[in-house]
């Protein structure tokens, strides 16, 4: 049965061959193998250049076989925004995690999002601080326990869960938003379509497409990752529903 | 023979002209006075109609500089402009390219400080845009224009170093050059590079899409491996003894027998260059040497001097920063002072004889 | 009447042994095993192969992407 003819999943050549430095059952790899299918179905490997963070997914660009830009903390969205528009004809993506764009980086995704940017952002959410070691991420939810919150996330002293994807669907410089997830097939599947469908839209002059991934940090969250799956249904979702919030 | 072209133009509006007629790509930046003419002109002249430049108000200057290492990295010529405390935001993305090894332009208009300090000119950045601003062991390629026209030279020129040496370049200016009316002669017109020119000088770095042919191109500043880290440094430090051999640009005036010596760059210099003339009037043996490049640093020119001098005089709108480097380079073989006006004020040619005066009178 | 028969191929030096494809599985046909591979995680293997429909689903969700997926009808 193991032949060529027969094959119906493999690894794709745009993942490098490197072993990815995430945790066990972490959801960064998921979603670096889904921008990898994708660009590789789109045949566009030689047209992409990759904004990566700071964050656990710095060395996104260790992983993906494709030119890359490792960004400050937060600016990412300013690295791509002068990367596309002095070449329009790339396929440019920022890939940021919670703390990178939904705090220190908030101005830079505002306002690229707004101006309208013909760039993709990949944003995982996983409510922690995941490469510092498990503290309060902007999106930590209310009574989450962290390094920074060790008694739970405290309203009255670190304010609310931002939900920034929401802000951003209201900018009208964005085309599309949404809010997927990578737990099982089915939902991994739909991540893949919606990063495709990111990827068209930026060559297609329509503006900023946003794609949050709401993601498990199984090392930061101290569970299994088949129970971080779980915990992630039943408290990450309720606050980070799922679904498109804008498709223009 | 090509015509001469001639303006008379503010310092800022230069250069934005400078910076389309040597085919620049992009320009990012965010107001900030006494310097934002220089976008205002670039958006005048609307050269993303005839160039195809990119021109773009950032969010902030954290943004335009890093906007700038977006496409520094494409091996697109972006430039940036600001003043002081815009320049204190930049420091993170300064860093950055410097470690990242791109090459772009950055302007810096100086005003007074510390904090929000004065819109008036000022040379309190010195010590900023020399000996890092940012974090870690890194430097700028630092020009110190003294002059409108030096203004719209030295952003050809900073391109030039820039991309020769994968590196930024600041233009270090001050509110008095910027904001001050001169006769230009401008710069020929230089077409934009194309993608097929970017590819074959610089497609050995540049991050633009990874053909098959090739490894992926990364532009970072991160390696987690210190034995790897401390030969990346150590490469910087070769890079920079380069620089300080091939580009170090100073001016001398009147030094042939000088016996007091005026150090000044920029306004100051131009200042001094009066001063000079006053001095020599009244007898007094002043010449003046003006750093072109403040990094690298003329200390060998100094140093050369220093043999036929009784006493050395900085003058700089500062407390007293590139009189340290003076120092180092006179090395405490005859007395070097310090004389400056601060916040913003100027020195007057006389002041300045006066300080000269005091000097001689003292050693 | 055609059936659907698959197996699966784990890079098993590169799987973390997370575990989250064993749910995705319809057929419960793979497992964490009680072996160790060089890192010292307890790999993903076939527990049940001829259970196996070549879904693909494992490979779907494996975050390290160790799984390569063949499928075969047979008559």
């Amino acid at each position: 049965m193991i032949k060529p003819e027969n094959l119906v999943y493999s690894r794709t050549k745009v993942l490098t061959e490197n072993i990815m430095h995430y945790c066990p059952g972490c959801s960064h790899g998921t979603v670096h193998k889904l921008i990898a299918e994708v660009i590789d179905e789109m045949g566009i490997q030689d047209k992409t250049i990759g904004v990566s963070p700071v964050g656990c997914g710095v060395f996104a660009y260790n992983y993906l076989d494709i030119d890359w830009l490792e960004a400050a903390h937060g600016r990412a969205p300013a690295l791509a925004t002068a990367a596309k528009r002095l070449n329009p004809d790339r396929y440019v993506f920022t890939y940021q995690g919670d703390g990178d764009l939904a705090s220190i980086g908030t101005a830079e995704i505002m306002h690229a999002c707004n101006r309208g940017e013909n760039i993709v952002v990949i944003f995982i959410n996983n409510a922690i601080y995941g490469m510092t070691g498990g503290q309060m991420a902007p999106t930590t939810l209310i009574g989450q326990v962290t390094a920074t919150t060790p008694y739970g996330r405290n309203v009255e002293l670190n304010g609310y869960p931002l939900k920034i994807t929401e802000l951003i669907a209201q900018l009208p410089g964005t085309c599309y938003v949404t809010r997927q997830t990578v737990y099982n097939p089915v939902t991994v599947r739909k991540t893949k379509r919606a990063i495709r469908k990111a990827f068209e839209n930026s060559m297609m002059k329509k503006g900023t497409s946003f794609v949050e991934v709401v993601g498990t940090c199984s090392s930061g969250w101290k569970l299994t990752p088949v129970d971080a799956n779980q915990w992630m249904i039943d408290n990450m979702f309720p606050e980070y529903p799922l679904g498109d919030m804008k498709d223009i | 023979m090509e015509k001469r072209e001639y303006k008379l133009l503010k310092g800022n509006e230069v250069i934005a002209i400078a910076a389309i007629r040597c085919g620049c790509d992009g320009y990012f930046g965010y107001p900030i006075t006494p310097q934002s003419e220089v976008m205002e002109t670039l958006m005048e002249l609307k050269p993303w109609e005839t160039t195809g430049m990119v021109v773009l108000q950032a969010e902030s200057e954290v943004a335009s500089i890093n906007m700038l290492y977006g496409g520094a990295a494409t091996g697109k010529k972006v430039f940036t402009s600001s003043s002081s405390p815009g320049i204190s935001l930049m420091a993170e993305g300064l860093t950055y390219l410097a470690g990242a090894e791109l090459p772009c332009l950055i302007v810096n208009v100086v005003r007074g400080g510390p904090g929000l300090g004065t819109i008036q000119p000022a040379q309190s950045d010195y010590f900023q845009a020399t000996k890092g601003g940012g974090h870690g062991d890194y430097r700028l390629i630092v020009l110190a224009p003294a002059s409108v026209q030096e203004m719209n030279d030295f952003v050809d020129l900073g391109f030039e170093l820039a991309f020769k040496y994968r590196n930024p370049v600041m233009i270090l200016s001050d509110g008095m050059i910027g904001q001050m009316m001169e006769k230009v002669e401008l710069s020929p017109e230089k077409p934009r590079w194309t993608n097929e020119e970017i590819e074959k000088k610089y497609g050995s770095w540049i991050v633009k899409g990874k053909p098959s042919t090739r490894e992926r191109h990364i532009a970072t500043s991160l390696e987690l491996d210190s034995a790897k880290q401390e030969k990346f440094n150590q490469k910087l430090v070769a890079k920079y003894a380069e620089v300080t051999k091939n580009e170090t640009r100073y001016e001398k005036i009147m030094c042939d027998d000088a016996e007091y010596l005026i150090v000044a760059y920029g306004s100051s210099a131009r200042i001094s260059q009066k001063t000079i003339e006053l001095a020599r009037e009244k007898g007094i043996k002043l010449g003046l040497l003006r750093p072109v490049t403040l990094f690298p640093y003329p200390s060998k020119a100094i140093q050369e001097l220093t043999p036929q001098l009784k006493c050395v005089l900085a003058v700089e709108m500062s407390t007293g920063q590139m009189v340290e480097d003076v120092r180092l380079a006179v090395n405490g073989k005859i007395p070097v002072e310090h004389y400056g006006r601060v916040g913003g004020m100027i020195p007057s040619p006389e002041e300045v004889l006066n300080a000269v005066e005091n000097l001689i009178e003292r050693k | 009447m055609a059936k659907i028969k698959g197996t699966i191929v784990v890079d098993v030096e590169k799987c973390k042994g997370c575990g989250v494809c064993v749910p995705s599985c319809p057929t419960k046909t793979i497992a964490l095993g009680r072996e160790v591979n060089g890192k010292g995680y307890n790999y993903m293997q076939m527990v049940n192969p001829d259970t196996c429909t070549g879904c693909t689903n494992c490979a779907t969700v494996c975050p390290d992407t160790v799984i390569t997926v063949y499928r075969v009808k047979v008559e």
